[in-house]
């Protein structure tokens, strides 16, 4: 994959029609259709738009798209494209119908969404809003509440497995020392299905609420402090102002935390597949799609299908918002 | 943890780091020469095997040709860890004092080697790779990507029968040469044995009756842990080739014999039986946790490979071992899964010549001399090799494989790795969680099984 300078289009300025004289664009009548670029601006518009249009199209929408033509093939990935086989749906029916860990899988997918928007993403605001407060220490509280997005998730994973292990997890060992549990009786946290996807939300959730929490004290700290005074002054309470003048206020950060939470429950793989591999309890469609793909005899077509469907779904999500920002940008 | 994906790594595991730091540079290659010197070089055996068959001169090698001294032979390593890397160079050093042929190691991380092994081997391999025996080894031969090593296999002496099967595809040519490998069987710890009386089980009554006392003495009876998804697989391997025997499971992981047969339900009914017995929860257990109860003697015994002595090495005089029990008198003890780590050699080497030279060395008593004396805890493939040296478990499980009818891969080197990955894993985990519906259980892995072995 070459993606050199050299490749790029490159516009010469040479050929460039010429702008008419005095025709920069602030010369140009105001609120006209017409606007007429200098030789610069064109070269700067057209690299802008044409570099990330190719780059999208080479690693985004040529891979998505070799992705869905290849979920209806049987390939091992050994050999040439004559050695690919098509077999039309017979992916998708397999998935469905004779693939255990899918269902769980497309369960998970949705629970994670779920957790991550109606209790981590608004436990994180209300951290922001905490903090915002201008308490005594708040420095020294908002260092542990954000470590953990410094931290990797390969990270993340392994400190919550000395938390959560059966036998010798920090979790268990507490519940003992406080008498609440008998040895014999240690929940498997990561083992038993039932639970280990809760405990990897909340390992999850723990991340989450530390990332919106910092974007989130960021935009309250744009607020204009009028803003609060004039509420105030009306007799409006803490919560009333919040939600009535702050939270509207704060639109384009509360629609940066949605597209953040969507895509963060959508791409959770990392935590699962350290923990193992995505796996009793745990699927989740890109570990599914990992698991297929990646590796020695690899179920190419297979593995493309799962990844169809979630481009499918992720697709559903993107529609949705992308429609509501249209729809609020036109009034 | 991940699991030791090669026994050099995971027998690397096994070196305490004062041992491994000692051992310098100088007393391996030091080791190697002498070694060298002693058999009078790879000539010695290269000339043997050469005299008892004329059409294969050009390829046996070091016997003294001018296509192959000198020069160099590529040499594909995974060996990124720190002993077998070392061993990896002293292999090198000594097969240039006794050749004069460069071996020109290109080593990568082992992980990256195993998940890129597709595009390695269709892109330009080296001349000779390290890789595994078993349908991981047939399966890139039968895509015409190994190369036939039966030349060499016609000067190579220290092997049994076991070794040489276990190194040929499907085609009834060799595809490999072994190099190293270790025994699974029922681990313990002498001292709880002796203390409590238990003698070791010869049956599977006897074994349940020995979990039954355990469970009286306050012990777990097997250790058990199979979070990383593998581990179980040696239970299910062992249950199967004793119900069954070694034929079945080889029919049966190449997908010969359905999965819903009566035969593999009886697998797995056998092993619900014996389920109590094993140390509940195993799911979020890894291997090294469970060790860790036999270790501490919570628990009486566990069934792994030896790389689990690798949690034990404060009391490795106190660990000992059985093989898995007799369950059908016509069936017998004496199969067993010992994996078999060795070389291969590319479809299409640069030189071919320098290849063969190079296996028929690397299976030869003088490489593995080299082997065992770099790395004192090797289990070595070669029956030729002096193994004075070797510590009463290694002894111990040289003589259990030595025994053994036939040696077993493991299931996930036996079968289909997409099979063994996407389908056996969640498969048998689902049985652990819900070891009733044996039947449905059945049933559905075989449906998965038609589709992957028919794609």
């Amino acid at each position: 994959m070459t993606v050199g300078g050299s490749d790029l289009p490159v516009v010469n300025p040479a050929t460039v029609a010429k702008a008419p004289a005095g025709g920069s664009h602030k010369g140009a009548p105001r609120g006209g259709r017409v606007r007429r670029l200098t030789g610069n601006d064109r070269i700067v518009v057209f690299t802008m738009v044409i570099v990330p249009l190719f780059l999208t199209m080479v690693f985004v929408v040529l891979p998505a798209i070799a992705s869905v033509v290849l979920s209806f093939a049987s390939w091992d990935g050994i050999g040439g494209i004559s050695t690919i086989k098509w077999v039309g749906f017979e992916n998708y029916k397999n998935i469905a119908t004779n693939y255990p860990p899918f269902w769980p899988a497309i369960r998970h997918n949705v629970l994670w969404l779920v957790v991550l928007f109606f209790l981590a993403t608004p436990l994180g605001m209300f951290f922001a809003v905490i903090l915002d407060k201008n308490i005594r220490f708040s420095r020294f509280y908002q260092t542990p509440i954000y470590l953990p997005v410094v931290l990797s998730l390969a990270l993340i994973g392994f400190i919550w497995q000395l938390q959560y292990s059966r036998d010798f997890g920090l979790i268990n060992a507490i519940l003992q020392f406080l008498g609440l549990q008998e040895p014999d009786e240690a929940i498997d946290w990561f083992g038993d299905p039932d639970i280990a996807i809760w405990a990897a939300l909340a390992a999850s959730a723990w991340r989450h609420a530390g990332y919106i929490m910092l974007l989130y004290l960021a935009g309250l700290k744009g607020v204009d402090p009028s803003l609060r005074e004039a509420a105030s002054v009306d007799g409006a309470n803490e919560v009333k102002t919040f939600f009535s003048i702050v939270f509207p206020v704060l639109r384009p950060i509360n629609i940066i935390v949605v597209v953040i939470t969507v895509i963060e429950s959508l791409r959770a793989f990392d935590l699962v597949w350290i923990i193992n591999r995505g796996r009793t309890g745990l699927e989740l469609i890109s570990a599914l799609v990992t698991t297929n793909v990646v590796g020695e005899a690899s179920r190419i077509g297979f593995g493309s299908a799962l990844a169809t469907i979630m481009l499918a779904i992720s697709l559903v999500f993107i529609t949705i918002y992308l429609a509501t920002i249209f729809k609020e940008e036109e009034q | 943890m991940s699991r030791p994906q090669s026994e050099a790594e995971y027998l690397a595991r096994l070196v305490p780091a004062s041992v491994s730091a000692t051992s310098s540079r100088r007393t391996v290659l030091k080791g190697a020469l002498g070694a060298g010197a002693a058999l009078g070089g790879a000539g010695l055996l290269a000339a043997c095997g050469g005299s008892s068959s004329g059409g294969t001169d050009a390829t046996a090698g070091a016997s003294g040709s001018a296509a192959a001294t000198g020069g160099e032979v590529t040499f594909g390593s995974n060996a990124s860890d720190e002993i077998p890397k070392k061993v990896v160079q002293a292999l090198a050093d000594a097969f240039k004092a006794s050749t004069g042929t460069t071996m020109k190691v290109n080593t990568q991380d082992h992980n990256t080697f195993q998940e890129n092994i597709n595009n390695y081997l269709q892109g330009k391999p080296d001349d000779v790779y390290t890789w595994f025996a078993g349908y991981r080894m047939r399966f890139f031969a039968s895509k015409g990507l190994a190369g036939d090593v039966s030349d060499v296999w016609k000067n190579l002496t220290g092997f049994t029968d076991g070794f040489k099967s276990a190194s040929t595809g499907d085609d009834g040519k060799q595809y490999f040469v072994p190099s190293s490998y270790y025994p699974w069987a029922v681990f313990y710890r002498k001292s709880v044995w002796a203390e409590k009386g238990y003698q070791v089980p010869k049956t599977l009554d006897e074994l349940k009756t020995l979990g039954a006392q355990m469970q009286k003495d306050k012990l777990v009876p097997i250790a058990f842990g199979d979070k990383d998804g593998w581990p179980a697989m040696g239970t299910f391997d062992l249950l199967n080739m004793r119900i069954n025997g070694y034929q079945f499971h080889i029919d049966l992981m190449a997908h010969k014999v359905a999965w819903d047969d009566a035969k593999v339900q009886k697998v797995f009914s056998t092993w619900a039986e014996l389920l109590p017995l094993h140390q509940s929860d195993p799911l979020g257990r890894t291997w090294q946790e469970a060790a860790q109860a036999v270790q501490n003697k919570k628990a009486g015994m566990y069934v792994l490979g030896l790389f689990v002595t690798q949690e034990m090495t404060a009391n490795l005089d106190d660990v000992d071992f059985f093989t898995f029990p007799e369950i059908d008198s016509t069936i017998g003890s004496d199969a067993l899964d010992a994996p078999i780590d060795g070389f291969m050699k590319a479809a299409k080497p640069k030189d071919d010549a320098r290849a063969n030279a190079l296996l028929t060395w690397l299976g030869s008593k003088e490489a593995g001399t080299v082997l065992t004396k770099t790395d004192p805890t090797t289990l070595v493939a070669s029956s030729e090799v002096d193994t004075s040296g070797y510590t009463a478990l290694q002894k111990k499980s040289a003589e259990l494989v030595g025994s053994a009818k036939n040696i077993a891969q493991f299931l996930d080197r036996d079968t289909r790795p997409d099979f063994a990955s996407t389908v056996m894993i969640p498969a048998i985990q689902e049985f652990l969680k819900n070891p009733k519906d044996v039947q449905g259980l059945c049933k559905s892995i075989e449906g998965q099984a038609k589709t992957i072995f028919t794609s």
